[in-house]
């Protein structure tokens, strides 16, 4: 009997993997099919989300990661690394330039490392609508880690942190002052907070800005300075026992055009996933994901079924009048679900 | 479920030592504004770079700039490798300086087209797209 697909997915075969990952990408019925045979056979590798604004050097970092992981201390065994890397599509013709590869040179003729780059396509968060997807396929193919890098975001780009299970927010020095620190968005979503670009100018003020910042939510525990005095305060929790003791994002210095503090930071990495796994943190992020999965899958559904079961010209007609006022924006939504009347 | 969307899929690379780069990513820029997705591998690739990344990124199309004159080394090891991997469906085009009398030759390796300079972009994005249906 010929091999499935799906089992040659599973054997770790690369060509069967890579049509696989088209498929999926392009949501095919085919590609559906195989990611419904592979689920079972995911949850076991470490995601792992790598974002921060353009040219912070996400990619050259991930590239850093990568080769680490796969040349580890002597005696130890070298996990194998997936990564799929996101460029944004261009809203006007829809194609894209896909440049990580260009950064990821260094992982080239090695075979337990797999890079993929991926087109936005249109999603808004940071990933693609399929990238969780990909991610599945990787992790039923026995990768033991996955990189995923976002496209270069912003402030609000933040969907990576409910798909990865450690989030790495890249920050580079010179990108704004202390106030940038402070607002809601991507700064929150970081398990582990890099200064990428440390030997350059600023390195020590935006690592100092970034270390201030979480000193404001998490302050130190046992001693305080009140009008002037050292107070205590209660004892901290004693370092390992305390099942829901909280994770305080590390600010890691790196280099990763040379490799400096990139061990610290797969350190900090391997530190995060064994905090979540004592911590129960793990499962709650494994809830929080597949749900969010399942959230973003039916909201799809829903807009198809919505989409085919209205004729085009009906929409175009209640569009019309929206344009000429007559009526609201939120009356034609509502015309629009009832469908009936227009 | 959902939308099913297929894109043209198409690596760029620069095969070999030299490092002239302006006319491959003229190339990419067209090709993305084609509506393609364009994965960019940058300079001094070697042929094992190139078929590895085929691979991995699943493209339809590999799209070689040479202008070193070692097209009839990198070309058919490049060709070679492909199929090697199993990469039998993927069309190779060619850019660069490549003399009209090693043409004949190349296209009878597995060569789908090869662009010269002065060649309109709207020509490449024309010929890459008959060759992808």
């Amino acid at each position: 009997m010929p091999v499935t697909r799906t089992q040659a997915v599973l054997n770790g075969e690369r060509l069967a993997l890579t049509r696989t990952l088209s498929q999926v990408e392009n949501n095919t019925p085919e590609g559906n099919q195989i990611l419904e045979e592979l689920f079972p056979h995911t949850g076991n590798a470490h995601l792992i989300g790598v974002t921060g604004a353009p040219g912070t050097g996400k990619s050259t970092l991930v590239n850093q990661l990568a080769f680490d992981y796969r040349h580890p201390p002597e005696g130890t065994k070298p996990p194998t690394v997936a990564i799929v890397a996101i460029d944004p599509s261009s809203p006007f013709s829809g194609g894209a330039l896909l440049g990580d590869r260009v950064r990821m040179q260094d992982l080239a003729g090695d075979p337990g490392v797999f890079v993929r780059s991926m087109a936005s396509r249109g999603s808004l968060g940071g990933l693609a609508s399929t990238t969780a997807g990909l991610v599945q396929v990787f992790d039923a193919a026995g990768f033991d880690i996955i990189l995923i890098e976002t496209v270069g975001a912003g402030q609000a780009e933040v969907e990576i942190a409910s798909l990865a299970h450690t989030t790495i927010v890249v920050e580079a020095p010179g990108l704004g002052d202390e106030i940038q620190t402070f607002k809601a968005g991507i700064l929150e979503i970081a398990d582990i907070l890099v200064v990428n670009k440390a030997d350059k100018p600023g390195a020590d003020n935006a690592l100092r800005a970034l270390r201030n910042m979480l000193s404001l939510t998490q302050p130190e525990k046992n001693v305080v300075m009140h009008h002037g005095k050292m107070m205590s305060t209660e004892e901290a929790p004693a370092g390992d026992a305390e099942p829901d003791q909280e994770w305080v994002p590390p600010v890691l210095p790196t280099t990763a055009t040379t490799g400096d503090g990139v061990a610290e930071l797969i350190e900090q990495i391997a530190a995060h996933q064994q905090h979540l796994k004592t911590s129960g943190g793990w499962i709650l992020r494994e809830q929080a994901r597949l749900k969010n999965e399942v959230g973003n899958l039916l909201q799809e559904a829903l807009h198809q079924r919505w989409n085919s079961s209205i004729p085009p010209a009906d929409y175009e007609k209640v569009l019309d009048q929206v344009v000429s006022r007559q009526i609201s924006p939120r009356r034609a939504v509502d015309k629009l679900i009832k469908g009936a009347g227009l | 479920m959902g939308n099913s969307q297929t894109k043209i899929r198409v690596l760029i690379a620069k095969a070999g030592l030299d490092g002239h780069d302006r006319g491959a990513k003229v190339v990419a820029r067209a090709l993305r504004d084609a509506g393609m997705e364009v994965i960019y591998t940058g300079l001094r690739q070697t042929p094992e770079m190139i078929t590895e990344a085929a691979l991995q990124e699943d493209v339809q199309v590999v799209g070689l700039s040479i202008l070193s004159g070692a097209h009839m080394t990198l070309v058919p090891k490049v060709i070679k490798m492909l199929q090697k991997q199993g990469l039998t469906d993927v069309k190779l085009f060619l850019g660069g300086i490549i003399p009209d009398e090693d043409k004949s030759e190349l296209t009878k390796l597995g060569v789908d087209g090869i662009f010269g300079p002065g060649t309109s972009t709207q020509l490449i994005i024309e010929d890459i797209r008959k060759a992808c249906q």
